[in-house]
């Protein structure tokens, strides 16, 4: 770089740089929190949902399950497994694990009540409805 | 060789922390690899989800070692003055080390539910999130040991002369120690969880941590090539400029498809395509100050290391991110195999090789030399290229996987579901896991380069000596 670039001028264009960018995010942030409320749908955020939330977080579900594309990817996305499973079938595959076939992944058994399980159900359909901008590309995830 | 403070001395315990801890990081790799082709390895005792826990924890663990240790050896140098107290730094070693061991026993030892419910999780919610798993009174100490942490290193900088390195090393730690408040942030609604999630996240590792990973460079890349401070710091300013002008709006990146509104994908998709650029200044920089250097640095390993380090963060976080960082590929890749090897090149290519580099610098002189014996820098050279190679192949068989992956799953007509399309990856998965294999040697003999007997050396300032690349 050449001598009229001083070292000053480089450090005042870094805070310039740094606090205009910090303001824009937070400008998009205000309106991105602003606008939440239609793509995520909370006045369907029941008491269940919430308690299912707390279930898949003190389980470490996302240790191995995406969910909305973040997480572990050594099993399946739960970000739309409600529709692609349905609730019946959900509750009955995390009853019957861990399958114990000889190789294959193994999920553990987490010993839910019926209530436990409905909580969990009710968290995974209340995320399968939120606006992903049509993401996951099919149902399987 | 002595050091020109005694309080830099307290840097070397950190160091020594963050090479274990670093071991053990390879190790549940290791596991993780091999249950991906044989998944009930290990299973019930340690399931994927523990190891996994382990494998991250420790990995960033290890990293902040790396940088506290890097922040008490080069801060008292730059500031020309003591350390304002040694003892503290003494002490908050033993209760992150303490805290990190308590925390990796409680992941192996008990359900992670039960852990949850013995660290009082129900009084604040914070567990069960990718990377912030840790039970509350973990996260409690990561915050009441950054502050101290700042405190010591602040008052140290307050005291004595303030370079642009020591400064933006500031910056950088305060960032990290302020943006990781959002842990405690959980509210019930995902996509609010998620979004702020993002800010200890990719505010961290695409943030403030360059900023961390830039001043260590440039502190390490002063001392070896000896280039006008004016010069180096300058590049600094430039790089970081570029990192947080790019960085701070990419967070929009993660914001494509977690509920976030879709103009996010216009403001991920560029300012993130340019976040390759400040890794690619961060090259050149390190190239320029190396063939402008003015004096022939005995440490020939450390330069490697600087070398090594611009190459494959430039690769790793600036190629393999530009990859799928645009929103009509991520809609293809978004959590998939391509995410994971993109995560593996980048944390290795910047964060674990830029704290290798300054403990291949520091550690001879904290042990009171100016450079390891020919023999030991040959070892820590080997280790370089074995575990540097083996990353490659690892992200390689990585992104072959996840491409495969994205076909079969997401792209045909006629989509197969997850655990299908896991069984026709084995091939590369067993690759990868071989690389990893080569990974753990090249670690193995890094550690041995440490014990590899010295011969008796005399190198003089000014004699040729064959440069490090």
């Amino acid at each position: 770089m050449s001598a009229f670039f001083t070292k000053s001028m480089a450090r005042n264009v870094f805070y310039g740089g740094t606090l205009f960018s910090v303001l824009l995010f937070l400008a998009l942030t205000f309106h991105t929190t602003w606008k939440l409320p239609q793509r995520d749908h909370r006045e369907n955020l029941t008491p269940e949902v919430a308690r299912g939330k707390h279930l898949w977080e003190t389980r470490n579900c996302v240790g191995c399950h995406t969910i909305l594309g973040e997480g572990a990817y050594f099993a399946p996305e739960l970000g739309n497994v409600y529709k692609r499973r349905g609730a019946a079938f959900i509750k009955v595959w995390i009853q019957a694990q861990p399958t114990k076939v000889p190789g294959r992944r193994q999920m553990p058994q987490f010993h839910f009540t019926d209530q436990q399980l409905d909580d969990l159900v009710a968290f995974l359909k209340w995320t399968s409805e939120i606006d992903t901008e049509n993401w996951p590309p099919n149902i399987e995830g | 060789m002595q050091l020109h403070y005694q309080s830099q001395a307290v840097a070397k315990p950190y160091f020594i922390a963050a090479i274990a801890l670093f071991v053990g990081q390879i190790l549940f790799g290791l596991i993780l690899g091999l249950q991906y082709v044989i998944g009930d390895f290990l299973f019930p005792a340690i399931p994927f989800n523990v190891a996994r826990m382990v494998h991250t924890n420790l990995l960033i663990v290890w990293l902040l070692f790396g940088f506290m240790g890097a922040a008490y050896y080069l801060v008292p140098e730059e500031t020309e003055t003591e350390l304002h107290s040694p003892l503290l730094a003494h002490v908050l070693f033993w209760i992150f080390l303490i805290a990190g061991a308590l925390t990796v026993v409680g992941y192996l030892a008990v359900p992670y539910a039960t852990l949850a419910e013995m660290t009082g999780n129900d009084i604040l919610q914070t567990m069960g999130r990718e990377f912030l798993e840790q039970p509350l009174p973990t996260k409690l100490g990561i915050v009441v040991v950054a502050l101290a942490f700042l405190y010591n290193i602040g008052m140290t900088i307050l005291k004595g002369r303030k370079t642009a390195i020591s400064m933006i090393l500031l910056m950088g730690l305060v960032g990290l120690a302020v943006l990781f408040l959002f842990a405690f942030y959980n509210p019930s609604n995902l996509v609010k969880d998620k979004y702020f999630w993002w800010w200890v996240v990719h505010l961290w590792v695409e943030g403030v941590w360059e900023l961390i990973l830039g001043a260590i460079l440039g502190f390490v890349l002063l001392k070896i090539t000896g280039v006008d401070r004016e010069v180096i710091e300058k590049w600094l300013y430039v790089i970081i400029t570029l990192t947080l002008v790019s960085g701070i709006i990419g967070t929009g990146h993660h914001y494509y498809w977690i509920g976030a509104p879709g103009y996010w994908q216009w403001w991920g998709s560029i300012f993130s395509a340019l976040e390759p650029i400040p890794f690619f200044a961060m090259t050149v920089f390190c190239f320029n100050m190396v063939n402008r250097r003015r004096r022939q640095h005995p440490n020939k390993a450390a330069t490697l290391w600087a070398l090594g380090t611009g190459v494959m963060a430039f690769l790793g976080a600036g190629v393999w991110g530009f990859l799928h960082t645009l929103a009509p590929i991520n809609y293809y890749t978004h959590g998939s195999q391509i995410t994971a090897a993109h995560g593996h090149m980048a944390f290795y290519g910047a964060y674990a090789m830029v704290v290798m580099t300054i403990i291949s610098y520091a550690m001879p002189i904290l042990r009171g030399r100016e450079a390891n014996s020919e023999r030991a820098q040959v070892l820590e050279m080997w280790s370089f290229w074995l575990m540097t190679v083996s990353m490659v192949f690892i992200t390689l068989f990585l992104t072959a996987a996840g491409i495969l992956q994205v076909w079969l799953q997401r792209v045909i007509p006629n989509p197969q579901a997850f655990m299908q399309v896991q069984d026709q990856l084995a091939l590369f998965y067993w690759m990868r896991w071989l690389s990893g294999i080569v990974f753990f040697i090249g670690l193995v003999v890094y550690i041995y380069s440490f014990f590899a007997k010295d011969k008796p050396q005399t190198v003089e300032v000014g004699t040729a000596q064959p440069v490090a690349t």
